[in-house]
């Protein structure tokens, strides 16, 4: 078999593997979200936060109780990361230093999971499983949670109330997220992943150097990691290292990890609205996209272009045999077409174009599939913005699962899409402006691509990096962090705030003027106004650095 | 007492990070550590360490570099990929390399400790490095034959276009010999350690050379991998390195082939991945059948 059939069948058997869950699991993550019944533990938890289950939530309440839960969550990392050094299983590590850990912070509790550090000399096994794994499990939550919101804003009507914002953190965390990866982290351990608490164990090795076999407690912390879609790597070269991801076949596994979630979730959008049909055209958008990315990303991979992949006869710089060339170039579209971020290979070292499509896929909006919920949500706006744009075509009145698109929803959508390009170019221009993009490890177009995929990874919430770039100074760490946490609740605002414009409406009968959204022509409408916005917004900046570099 | 309305929410979100971080993060995973220590499952969940003799060596799953105390390669042992972990293959500090794929020129500097090879050159220097020590052909393409990048500083006359004025072979400090004499006319001139030719205004022009297009020394022989810990290398660069091995243990290479077949795997399911040597488990199986004569 060619390295090329094989890498085919990888994706292949990715995308079959998918669908066949599409159904089922999206069917069961509807139950989780629409269900009336709690079980004893989730009564319990209800009893220990303080909440009523029964009670419902307008969107600015559902809002603010998003926004508490995340500035506690950020306070907390932040004291831990801080005071790490004074408590159990610290490994000897200083505490963090307070950039740092405000970046860190920040870049958890946001699903963003961006490192400025190396996990296996900077962070303690407590720091990293009570502290960071947590925030995994809970981002991924929130972000669930708030698509869930605002699919009941087009689902409802006449009403303020979309749901309770501490039970669907609670149900999704306990029902779905938590049994998936305790089944994730036992099949990573099959495979090889470690698990221990290890502080280290020292070797002789054959030659008579010296050696430190690390530890931690990494399976389960990688399991949530990719089905969370958050990519924090428990050590710096996160799923790269072989202690996370040991063979071939958990390789696959990582990847499959990271996009089950989102792209199950326009099942629950079809079903909650009634028409299973409009969650097949979304997840159509999702697939066309994340075809082509992956397509794209994989041949301009294997082609290996640039003077020093043509020296070496591969792009094979920064990825690992096992993986291969194909088998890393699909990991590294995955994961930035999700919110993900973990890299199992090192995009700074991707041939120009290659690494170019990294930086696209976020900058889709990372929407095809994105991150857990906010892929959906991000995916629903352009939506949104689709049928406007589209209505003003045909002179039709813009109506989408028969909310009509107003003025008002049409400005919560248009701000929600001004959010990351503005915090993206902004930061990448103040970087450049104040001289800060000199800590750039290489040079030329390069050290702008660098500098360009950081503030893109950081505004999108990604957290995947040109890692060459040294970003561990007060100026990196603070303006990512503002840029993390900005790209994240700005839009979630938004999107909350639609939701509640959304559920007031009384719904509009289907007509003659209604257009139909679930039709392969809409479909394909929904991509090319993903794609133009992004090519609109992003093309000079990417013509400087990666085209530039490629062409 | 009535609490502020703003604060009430605040407060259910400390109770619920506090219920949500004994359950998701201290709960969930020691219950997974406990699981490790499983029959079947704790030697992986430890490491996968390997022993000789009863003494733990290192991991089947980390590469290791298989050098002696000044760091040169130890001629009966397969060698590993380059590592950026580190001094190499150090887990304390896992890192790939991070150069792109237009890193080709070098900062030159009067003292060497204080120049910093470009990725080109990192890749020129290895493949002439293995191709002597395996006795195979170490060309590649955009490497000079002294093992340096074959990258020149153009400067035309009218800064992008025009008739070249002055070339400099960028990668190449006295006294070596220029890889060209000439280019466009122009005679090739070597760098002065430290000046920044590309700063000057010299356009960055690799040359491509004749070396076959597929060189001899495999891709993975010359690029470091993204952990610094790949415990693998190709079949194709085991290959180049078994008449080496056998000649430092004495051996018949016939039978130290035998034994890198033994230790290649396929793709996994046929499709997955690559084919791959593990190259700790072949230098300990290399002990045992065919110790150092």
């Amino acid at each position: 078999m060619t390295p090329t059939t094989a890498g085919v069948l990888f994706v292949l058997s990715l995308a079959v593997a998918l669908a066949a869950v599409h159904r089922p699991f999206g069917d069961h993550l509807f139950r989780v979200v629409s269900g009336r019944r709690h079980s004893r533990v989730e009564r319990a938890v209800y009893r220990l936060v303080g909440v009523d289950p029964a009670a419902e939530q307008s969107w600015g309440g559902y809002a603010r109780s998003v926004l508490a839960f995340s500035a506690v969550s950020v306070l907390a990392l932040y004291g831990l990361l801080r005071l790490q050094d004074h408590l159990w299983l610290s490994l000897g590590f200083d505490a963090v230093v307070p950039h740092g850990a405000w970046n860190t912070a920040v870049s958890f509790a946001t699903n963003t999971n961006w490192q400025w550090y190396a996990g296996e000399s900077t962070m303690g096994h407590l720091a990293q499983m009570s502290g960071l794994a947590v925030q995994n499990f809970v981002s991924a939550a929130v972000g669930l949670a708030v698509a869930v919101a605002l699919l009941r804003g087009f689902a409802r009507s006449r009403t303020g109330d979309l749901g309770n914002f501490w039970v669907d953190l609670t149900r999704i965390t306990v029902r779905v997220l938590l049994p998936l990866s305790v089944l994730g982290a036992l099949a990573l351990m099959i495979g090889g992943t470690v698990q221990n608490l290890s502080t280290g164990t020292e070797v002789t090795t054959l030659t008579g150097g010296g050696q430190t076999i690390t530890g931690g407690p990494v399976a389960s912390q990688e399991a949530i990691k990719l089905l969370g879609t958050n990519g924090g790597g428990f050590s710096n070269v996160n799923s790269a290292h072989p202690f996370a991801n040991p063979t071939t076949w958990t390789n696959w596994l990582q990847v499959y990890l990271l996009l089950l979630i989102p792209f199950s979730l326009p099942r629950v959008f079809g079903r909650l609205v009634g028409q299973p049909r409009q969650g097949h055209a979304i997840v159509a958008v999702m697939a066309v996209l994340a075809v082509t990315s992956v397509a794209l990303t994989t041949v301009f991979e294997l082609s290996g272009q640039g003077t020093v992949p043509q020296a070496v006869g591969a792009a094979l710089e920064g990825k690992e045999v096992r993986f291969d060339v194909s088998n890393s170039a699909t990991f590294a579209a995955a994961t930035t077409l999700t919110s993900t971020g973990a890299v199992n290979s090192f995009h700074d070292s991707y041939t120009a174009l290659g690494g170019m499509m990294t930086m696209v896929n976020m900058m889709l909006g990372e929407v095809a599939p994105g991150g857990v919920g906010a892929g959906l949500y991000g995916l629903l706006v352009l939506a949104v913005i689709t049928v406007f744009v589209a209505g003003l075509m045909v002179g039709r009145t813009p109506e989408y699962v028969g909310k009509k698109i107003g003025t008002r929803e049409i400005q919560y959508a248009s701000l929600y899409v001004l959010v990351t390009p503005a915090l993206v170019l902004v930061g990448a221009a103040a970087a450049v402006a104040t001289g800060n993009d000199s800590t750039a490890l290489n040079v030329g177009p390069h050290a702008l691509s660098e500098v360009l995929y950081a503030f893109t990874s950081a505004s999108s919430n990604n957290g995947s990096a040109f890692a060459g770039i040294t970003v561990n100074t007060p100026w990196w760490n603070t303006a990512l962090g503002l840029c993390m946490l900005l790209g994240r609740y700005l839009p979630i605002v938004f999107v909350l705030a639609l939701a509640g414009a959304l559920a007031r409406q009384r719904p509009v009968p289907v007509s003659e003027g209604t257009l139909p959204t679930h039709r392969p022509l809409f479909v394909g409408m929904v991509v090319g106004v993903t794609v133009i916005l992004v090519a609109l917004t992003f093309l000079p900046a990417l013509a400087l650095g990666p085209l530039a570099e490629g062409l | 007492m009535r609490l502020p309305t703003w604060l009430a929410p605040h407060l259910a979100a400390l109770r619920a990070l506090l219920v949500l971080t004994a359950l998701l993060g201290l709960a969930y995973p020691l219950a997974l550590v406990a699981v490790g220590r499983l029959p079947g499952l704790a030697g992986k969940a430890d490491g996968s360490l390997v022993t000789v003799d009863g003494v733990p060596v290192g991991s089947t799953l980390l590469g290791q570099s298989f050098t002696d105390a000044e760091g040169n390669p130890v001629p009966r042992y397969f060698q590993s990929r380059p590592s950026a972990a580190g001094d190499g293959y150090d887990p304390t500090a896992t890192a790939a390399s991070n150069l792109g794929p237009e890193s080709v020129v070098d900062t030159t500097a009067t003292d060497p400790a204080d120049a910093t090879p470009s990725l080109l050159t990192r890749v020129c220097q290895r493949s002439r490095a293995v191709g002597e020590r395996d006795g195979v052909d170490g060309r590649r393409p955009y490497c000079t034959p002294d093992g340096v990048g074959a990258v020149l500083a153009v400067f035309r006359r009218d800064g992008l276009t025009g008739p070249a004025t002055r070339v400099v072979s960028v990668n190449q400090v006295p006294p070596a010999t220029p890889f060209l004499t000439s280019y466009e006319g122009v005679p090739v001139e070597l760098a002065q350690p430290g000046r920044d030719y590309v700063a000057a205004g010299g356009l960055v022009t690799p040359i491509r050379g004749d070396a076959p297009a597929q060189p001899a020394v495999p891709a993975d022989a010359v690029t470091a991998s993204g952990s610094g810990l790949d415990p693998h290398i190709s079949p194709a660069y085991a290959g180049i390195q078994v008449d080496r091995v056998a000649r430092a243990r004495g051996a018949d290479p016939a039978a130290v082939r035998r034994l890198v077949a033994r230790h290649t795997s396929g793709r996994s399911l046929g499709f997955l991945g690559a084919p791959t040597v593990n190259v700790l488990e072949l230098n300990i199986a290399l002990d045992r059948h065919l110790p150092a004569r």
